[in-house]
């Protein structure tokens, strides 16, 4: 029984983005990439899947540039997924082009039983691709997920949804999990576990040798901008009271926001 | 001009099978009717059927209304069909939905059963003819770019809410309303029930005002302070990262590049400095105030307004005055 879960690296929350000089892109040189943290969630869920289910192979799945994508796929391997494949693409491809690369290899090495992802990653923001591989493999799918449970014909989950509501779904399995934050804590790597990981052949595939067609691309990004500079912030001087009564006033006269 | 499909949402209100039309759809409808382009609104479930009459006042022209109850709870594999057949059966080269829970978690899906282009997240849209250009942030807001579409026949836009203008609907525009019905296979996905939330107020994403609260807050119990301003203005209440994993609140609060991405009209931070990840998450809304004893936290960099004081002397007494000020 294989479960795959699927990765991307992206760059840490704290890091600052420079743009290209010719705004095509960000500038990728002093970035520091890591694995999305919702994906983290995905790895913790899918091994903690396994150690309750014997016979469960992990299967840890990227696609990117080879030298950046296999770094998440490392530590997955180091938290204790069983195998790794990275489809190496230098190309920026959309969420359309990743899923559909993604579904097509986790269909080729599978049948998966069950697939964990990440409920977006940070850096596009999308939510599109855990979706689209579900709907690529026809299986059903939940997003946003932060509670699991199985049985080994169904997977039953809770969805959070808007103001702090949840809906309980129940799909009948393979189905596709899409981690939210609350689903656990992630473990860290053991060393033992990052010894083994550094020895671990992983998988290669190049996404030409899909036979999917870069022409199939649906979505480009272009014209990158830095957001505006904002001007100064006005600081409102003198105790307490004096305070919230320029606050007040600058709010309800000068912005006009109450 | 071919038409432009709007994907409708309605919140429920007290009363049964009547509800409101949400504001993200009131400004989706009016971006579509402004284009000159036929607009067809799409409106599934009882809660729709019964606020039906909502949707020609913002300019559609044509409802496409399924009144079955089967969609009254969001079900991704039943809707994914549902919106795939209205897009084919209307025509619609451009769909437009509002990046919401239901929006998010279904558009992708039918982008993939459909073989279209999707964009998401996006905060302005320009039409030009057939031509569609979105600007999004990206990286939450450390950036921004244009995404445009190709090799798509159908293009599928997702807008963040509160970024296009509204205004009072027009009650004496009318619309045809066909009551069609879509396919309904076997299904995989069942939703067994709805837990509501504890806040009745509107979600992070679409709240006009929001008051946030982090780590100058010291403790968990203070964290009420933040509550009751937030009541006094009528905002929905938001957190930084360090008072989530501090399990003073829940993670559906965390407003920041690893939780919810905002854009309110007024967002007022107390006692949070400001780490890169949480201005990436607020940094696209209009008014900003920051509350910090720092005079160096970063928050003041992006911040409107700035007051550096104690924040256990002046919340209580904004709150006050707020009340004062809205409740006579």
């Amino acid at each position: 029984m294989k479960i795959f879960v699927c990765l991307k690296q992206v760059p840490d929350s704290e890091t600052k983005i420079k743009l290209l000089p010719d705004q095509s892109g960000i500038d990728g040189a002093g970035i520091k990439w890591v694995m999305n943290p919702y994906d983290e969630h995905a790895v913790e869920e899918s091994i903690k899947f396994r150690e309750k289910n014997p016979g469960a192979q992990v299967w840890a799945i990227s696609l990117g540039p080879k030298s950046r994508a296999v770094e998440s796929l490392r530590t997955a391997l180091a938290m204790g997924a069983d195998e790794a494949i990275i489809i190496n693409s230098t190309e920026n491809l959309d969420a359309y082009l990743t899923a559909k690369a993604l579904a097509h290899v986790i269909a080729t090495e599978g049948p998966a039983h069950l697939v964990f992802t990440g409920k977006l990653s940070i850096d596009a923001n999308q939510s599109s691709v855990p979706q689209m591989i579900a709907e690529f493999l026809s299986i059903p799918h939940t997003s946003v997920v932060s509670k699991f449970e199985y049985t080994p014909e169904s997977s039953s989950v809770e969805r959070d949804t808007e103001g702090g509501a949840k809906e309980i779904v129940q799909m009948i399995n393979p189905a596709l999990v899409a981690a939210n934050k609350g689903l656990n804590m992630p473990r860290y790597a053991s060393l033992p576990g990052i010894m083994k990981a550094k020895k671990k052949v992983i998988k290669e595939i190049e996404f030409s040798s899909l036979g999917i067609t870069a022409t199939e691309q649906k979505v480009r990004y272009f014209g990158y901008l830095l957001p505006p500079e904002k001007p100064a912030a006005k600081l409102l001087a003198g105790d307490a009271s004096s305070q919230v009564a320029q606050l007040i006033s600058c709010l309800r006269d000068e912005a006009k926001v109450i | 001009m071919s038409k432009i499909l709007v994907f409708t949402e309605f919140q429920a209100t007290a009363s049964a099978g009547s509800g409101a039309l949400k504001r993200s759809s009131q400004e989706l409808l009016q971006f579509a009717a402004k284009t000159g382009r036929p607009v067809v609104a799409l409106a599934l479930g009882t809660t729709a059927a019964g606020a039906v009459a909502q949707l020609a006042p913002h300019g559609a022209a044509e409802v496409m209304l399924c009144k079955d109850s089967a969609y009254d709870l969001h079900n991704p594999e039943l809707f994914s069909i549902a919106v795939a057949e209205a897009i084919e059966k209307s025509g619609a080269t451009l769909v437009l939905a509002s990046t919401s829970s239901a929006g998010k978690d279904l558009f992708p899906r039918v982008a993939a059963k459909i073989g279209a282009g999707i964009i998401s997240d996006g905060t302005e849209i320009t039409l030009v003819g057939e031509d569609v250009k979105i600007k999004k942030p990206l990286y939450s807001g450390k950036c921004f770019a244009t995404a445009s579409f190709e090799n798509t026949k159908v293009k599928i836009v997702l807008m963040r809410a509160n970024q296009l203008p509204v205004a009072a609907g027009d009650t004496t525009k009318t619309a045809v309303i066909s009551e069609v019905a879509f396919t309904k296979p076997s299904l995989k996905t069942l939703i067994t029930a709805v837990v509501k939330g504890t806040s009745e107020k509107l979600d992070l994403t679409e709240a006009n005002i929001i008051v946030s609260g982090g780590r100058g807050l010291k403790e968990a119990a203070n964290f009420k302070m933040i509550e009751e301003l937030a009541s006094a203005l009528g905002a929905t209440v938001g957190a930084s990262r360090a008072v989530v994993d501090a399990g003073w609140v829940g993670h559906s609060l965390q407003v920041g590049q690893t939780g919810k991405t905002v854009a309110p009209t007024l967002y007022i931070a107390v006692g949070i400095s400001g780490a890169i990840q949480h201005l990436a998450g607020m940094s696209g809304s209009k008014v900003i105030v920051a509350i910090n004893n720092d005079a160096n936290a970063p928050i003041f960099q992006k911040a409107t307004y700035g007051i550096v004081g104690d924040a256990f002397e002046i919340v209580p007494k904004l709150t006050e005055e707020f009340k004062k000020l809205l409740n006579h």
